[in-house]
């Protein structure tokens, strides 16, 4: 067994609570342990990256307790995907977050370790329950992340979303005991085989377990009608955190895929494509429904969490297609979306006003002296993201559309259907290209009325952080095709997943049960 | 025994659904406490419901009892009493800084930031 595949999981829970035990009271040591910490994880989220391209899947047996029965851990090229993923983006927001957020509360690197535990869990679980557990740890973090520099605002918003959350969780507990109950079986592998087996007078009771999933895995990424909560809560939080946060609504995603391709994709069955119908929809909607506020916003969170919201709807649209293009469509799309997002929560975060506390007179209002004291870097860089995010040639925003467009089109699905959704996501560009303009405009190029507040101030620096945000969406751009090729075998392998059954499963598949420990 | 733990499951979920709804925090609280404890009876009774049957292997025995889904209630009641800690203490510390306990989203203003940070 590769014992690197825990690894991901161990070095955040161990450095989350070095930081707490060892450098609370000193916040340059927490800085440098982070950043260090976050550094090893990026080394090491790309060994395994390439692991999986030699492998399609390996699996990884916690105290070697046969598998159906013990906890697992599985390394595929998604989970490894997404691993890389979380990595950069948590070197970025740590790397960024050093004397500016860092400074607003005493253990926000902490919490930001954590945050990364439960995400990388999440991802290499291979056990419902255990993503359950993952889930929680991730959310206990976001919570700390989401609350962390205090303020009414925060605690008004952050208590909707704890509760919000809570109230996903028991769903999400529901769904797995009815699935339990019926199969006799968590582990994810174990139910790809079981699900077909189910008889049919326990076959309503298994869609129901699957229901209960989607709803709860709708509800992070929030997919319309499970989106009341990320508007308020994204802008109501601080724009580092909030960085961290556009890889949240992904594990939405994340969970969405691995569910519907192993357990109600993969040998048919009673609940085969369990979630298909309700996937293209949802999608449509919250695409629609946050591309369409982006010109209507007055500060820079707003804007950026309907962006947000907008991409999380677009990532759907090619997962609904149910088909090996549009996953690997989606999968190029949520890699973009993730970085872009967060890279403009970073750049936003450069031109918040602070003078006088945390949140100056001007907070984060898209007025022209805003941007006042800003170089021209900022403003190019708020074009270029600008454009990635809406997805105008020639950048990663625009091939990702393509790529999905392209799969909508090969679908088969009806030609109304095909129309509606070119619709939607072309006018969705149209929208958000009108926001970002109409934002850039206001910020950049209206001369600052002159008054006798004093000028805001920001802070400056974490230069690195966005650029190598960036640099990674051009790269991305760059080398669209082999990533693209990479994406494509992913989707190939999610859509057939005997490779990762038969890791998991493998030899122990006969061995005689073992007591849960 | 089914017909008894069905209705408790059935009661303290409409408890919880029904406190969740109210518009001050200390309500939700006790509603997400209901709701949990609900869920956990749910998934205890995942493993069906035995009465005196061993979990472990054991030569004389004819039925078991699922000891998973108590595996499973266990972690469950954990996660939701560390989840009502930190609930608790947000709803505290929300009161403390706004003056009032509505759960209702305030004072937002058009921008969104409310008169808060």
């Amino acid at each position: 067994m590769n014992h690197w595949i825990v690894a991901p999981v161990l070095l955040p829970a161990v450095l989350g609570a070095l930081i707490v035990l060892i450098a609370r009271f000193d916040p340059v040591l927490q800085r440098r342990l982070s950043v260090l910490g976050c550094s090893l994880g990026l080394l090491l989220a790309l060994c395994l990256f390439m692991t999986v391209l030699r492998q399609p899947a390996l699996a990884y047996r916690l105290g070697d307790w046969p598998a159906p029965f013990g906890i697992v851990l599985v390394l595929d090229p998604l989970a490894a995907m997404m691993l890389l993923l979380s990595a950069i983006l948590g070197l970025a927001v740590a790397g960024y977050a050093a004397g500016r957020e860092d400074e607003n509360g005493p253990h926000f690197h902490a919490l930001l370790q954590f945050q990364l535990m439960g995400l990388n869990g999440a991802f290499l679980t291979g056990d419902l329950f255990n993503l359950f557990v993952f889930f929680e740890i991730l959310l206990i973090a976001s919570y700390g992340l989401m609350l962390h520099g205090g303020g009414e605002a925060r605690f008004r918003n952050g208590f909707h979303y704890v509760v919000i959350n809570l109230v996903g969780a028991l769903v999400f507990l529901i769904g797995a005991g009815l699935i339990y109950g019926v199969t006799g079986t968590l582990n994810l592998a174990d139910l790809a085989l079981k699900a077909p087996l189910v008889e049919s007078g326990d076959a309503a009771l298994f869609r129901l377990g699957g229901i209960c999933l989607l709803i709860v895995f709708g509800l992070k990424a929030a997919l319309v009608p499970f989106h009341f909560w990320l508007p308020g809560t994204y802008r109501s939080t601080s724009f580092t955190s909030a960085a961290m946060f556009a890889i949240l609504t992904k594990v939405g995603a994340y969970a969405i895929i691995r569910a519907s391709t192993l357990v109600f994709g993969f040998g048919g069955g009673a609940a085969a494509h369990l979630f298909t119908p309700y996937l293209l929809p949802a999608a449509l909607l919250t695409s629609g429904l946050g591309l369409l506020a982006l010109p209507g916003a007055r500060s820079l969170g707003t804007l950026a969490a309907f962006a947000m919201l907008g991409s999380s709807g677009t990532l759907f649209v090619g997962l609904a297609t149910d088909e090996s293009a549009g996953l690997a469509a989606s999968l190029y799309y949520l890699v973009h979306s993730t970085l872009a997002g967060a890279a403009f929560y970073l750049l936003a975060d450069r031109l918040v006003d602070r003078s006088g506390g945390r949140f100056g007179p001007q907070g984060d209002r898209i007025l022209p002296r805003l941007a006042e004291g800003q170089g021209r870097a900022t403003a190019a860089a708020f074009m270029l993201l600008a454009v990635m995010i809406a997805g105008l040639p020639p950048f990663s925003g625009f091939l990702g559309k393509i790529f999905i467009l392209q799969a909508v089109l090969g679908a088969a699905l009806a030609p109304a259907l095909q129309g509606l959704v070119l619709a939607v996501v072309l006018l969705g560009s149209f929208f958000a290209m009108a926001g970002f303009t109409r934002a850039g405009v206001l910020l950049f190029w209206q001369p600052a009325p002159a008054t006798d507040e004093p000028p805001p101030r920001q802070s400056v620096g974490g230069v690195w952080a966005i650029g190598g945000l960036m640099a990674a969406l051009l790269a991305l751009t760059v080398a669209a095709g082999p990533s693209l090729a990479f994406f494509e075998r992913t989707a190939n392998l999610l859509l057939a997943p005997e490779a990762y059954v038969s890791a998991v499963l493998g030899q122990h598949v006969q061995a005689p049960p073992a007591e849960e420990p | 025994m089914e017909a008894l733990f069905a209705s408790a499951v059935g009661a303290m979920t409409a408890a919880g659904v029904y406190l969740l709804l109210q518009a001050r925090t200390f309500p939700v609280v006790v509603g997400i406490s209901f709701l949990s404890y609900a869920v956990n009876l749910f998934l205890f009774a995942t493993g069906r419901l035995v009465n005196g049957a061993p979990p472990v292997i054991d030569a004389g025995a004819a039925v078991y009892a699922d000891p998973l889904p108590q595996a499973l209630v266990l972690t469950a009641i954990v996660i939701s009493f560390a989840m009502t800690a930190i609930l608790v203490v947000l709803a505290l510390r929300g009161f403390l800084e706004s003056g009032d306990d509505q759960v209702a989203a305030g004072r937002l203003g058009s921008d969104g930031k409310g008169e808060g940070p």
